[in-house]
């Protein structure tokens, strides 16, 4: 199953590219004659030229489409902070979240008061892109 | 096509006549090739994209699956190989009640999920043997993320690998069209996975977090499965604050919850604000505020239902308060825009209850969402 579905795959890029490398040489043999064309007809060698680039263009343009893998994969890990305070004398501290952290969790004691301190949050910033739209 | 073809083979025939005619044929045969195979061409296409899209779910899925085996490892410290283990129960499925005669469907619905919760939680208990209440619901959320991105992947599986054998562009179109989405919700919960197996506060706990802020530093109490409740004085008013119990990953019984301190206080409740996280619309900014009447709940529809039976009893007017983000925002490690809308959230509840409650009232206060990394 898994073999023939495999050939049935290497079948359908086969095709896809010979109809693509048939219309990048129609475009070539157009850029060629348009070339030869320049001296005796000038527009028709405009038309050629035109074509050929056309064609060229919209031929490679597919090429890599098609060719182009799947950009690298990951699964992103936003960088996620905690921030910590002392209740009594508002002392602040920001760390990175470690596992165990949660909101209103009682931590190691102030630094300056010898309180406990508390997670009163954890989120993640995220840098938005502000795209100028109309609405 | 063919005016262009026609025009090609006028301008060419003077200046090179050996040329001309090889040019206008290779158009011509160009032109019949797109006009017969060009619905054939566009399958092709159609198939390659969904391909390219089933490749990075088999990554998500795969890559689900091997954060959740480390991860239990790490913290859940099991005597032998959780690998096989974790298969099964990522096939996992539920079946759910049957609807032709619909009465009374809600409880047994209910009963059903009771039972998978339990179930779950009794074979997360098996994989991880040194894990506490916390943990095990975490795990069990990273595992339910993980579920849900295998079976995502076997669903554009299946459809892509029907599309192939049939050739059929309709079987193929049906699945390329709604793949965009398809693939947001395979990323989202991706991203719901890693945030749940470290245990950290996610987008749709907003609704959990106002309720927390609300109950933090007076007592609370159970009320539900996995549910707290604590009474705060707030401009004079009794709050009945109401939370699922954190800060493991769990949503409690909001539903329950309501109806038990309805029954408890016989209907003397003048009022019901229910706070969650909703979805926005594009365009809409995240961590919006937005105010309206009744249940604001989502989930399999067991709460919203005895919730609107329990205060249809009393007639007890019910307000909500959501807090908008996207379905990305809703379970990836909260954004601080969401978790400033949080006071925001509490602003326009205090508002809610000076300006349409008397003094010595007693009203509700329920914080929907996951609790995950969430206290109290
Ligand atoms: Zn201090």
């Amino acid at each position: 199953m898994s073999k023939k579905s495999s050939s049935a795959t290497t079948k359908i890029s086969s095709f896809v590219l010979l109809v693509i490398f048939i219309t990048l040489a129609l475009s070539l043999t157009a850029l060629i004659l348009a070339i030869s064309a320049f001296s005796s007809n000038g527009i028709a060698a405009y038309y050629l030229l035109l074509i050929g680039f056309l064609g060229a263009a919209l031929s490679t343009y597919v090429l890599f489409q098609t060719r182009k893998r799947i950009k690298r994969l990951s699964i992103k890990t936003p960088s996620v902070t905690t921030t910590i305070e002392c209740r009594k004398c508002g002392f602040k501290s920001v760390r990175d979240f470690q596992r165990g952290d949660y909101i209103f969790r009682e931590v190691d004691p102030c630094q300056k008061c010898n309180e406990n301190m508390l997670i009163t949050a954890i989120y993640r910033e995220v840098e938005e892109k502000k795209k100028r739209t109309l609405f | 096509m063919a005016g262009m073809a026609a025009l090609q083979s006028q301008i060419m025939q003077e200046p090179f006549g050996e040329f001309s005619w090889i040019l206008t044929l290779l158009f011509y045969a160009f032109f019949f090739v797109f006009m017969f195979y060009g619905q054939k061409i566009n399958t092709y296409i159609m198939l390659r994209e969904v391909e390219g899209s089933l490749f990075k779910l088999k990554y998500l899925r795969d890559e689900g699956r091997k954060i959740v085996i480390e991860t239990i490892k790490e913290i859940g410290k099991p005597q032998t190989d959780p690998t096989a283990r974790v298969d099964r129960f990522l096939e996992y499925f539920t079946i759910s009640p049957q609807s032709l005669d619909p009465a009374g469907i809600v409880g047994k619905l209910e009963h059903i999920l009771d039972v998978r919760d339990t179930r779950f939680k009794d074979d997360v208990k098996l994989m991880a043997p040194a894990t506490d209440k916390t943990q095990v619901n975490n795990l069990e959320n990273t595992l339910e993320a993980a579920m849900a991105l295998n079976f995502i992947y076997k669903v554009i599986r299946h459809f892509y690998l029907l599309g192939k054998k049939t050739l059929s562009l309709y079987i193929i179109m049906q699945i390329q069209m709604i793949l965009p989405l398809v693939m947001r919700e395979a990323e989202a919960y991706a991203s719901a996975l890693k945030a749940f197996a470290d245990g950290q506060p996610i987008g749709d706990g907003a609704g959990a977090l106002v309720a927390a802020k609300l109950t933090h530093g007076h007592p609370t109490r159970n009320i539900a499965k996995d549910c707290v409740v604590a009474a705060v004085p707030i401009e004079g008013r009794t709050a009945y604050v109401i939370k699922a119990e954190g800060p493991g990953g769990n949503v409690g019984k909001p539903g329950e919850a309501i109806k038990t301190v309805v029954e408890e206080s016989e209907g003397e409740i003048a009022m019901i604000i229910m706070v969650d996280a909703a979805l926005k619309l594009e365009g809409e900014a995240v961590g919006e505020v937005a105010e309206g009447v009744g249940a604001a709940i989502g989930g399999p529809g067991v709460d919203q239902f005895k919730i609107e039976e329990s205060i249809l009893k009393y007639r007890i007017p019910i307000n909500a308060v959501i807090i908008k983000e996207d379905i990305g925002d809703a379970v990836s490690p909260m954004r601080k825009e969401i978790f400033d809308a949080v006071d925001k959230a509490i602003e326009r509840i205090k508002q809610v209850i000076l300006e349409k409650t008397k003094e010595g009232d007693r009203v509700i206060i329920a914080g929907v969402g996951n609790t995950i990394g969430i206290g109290q």
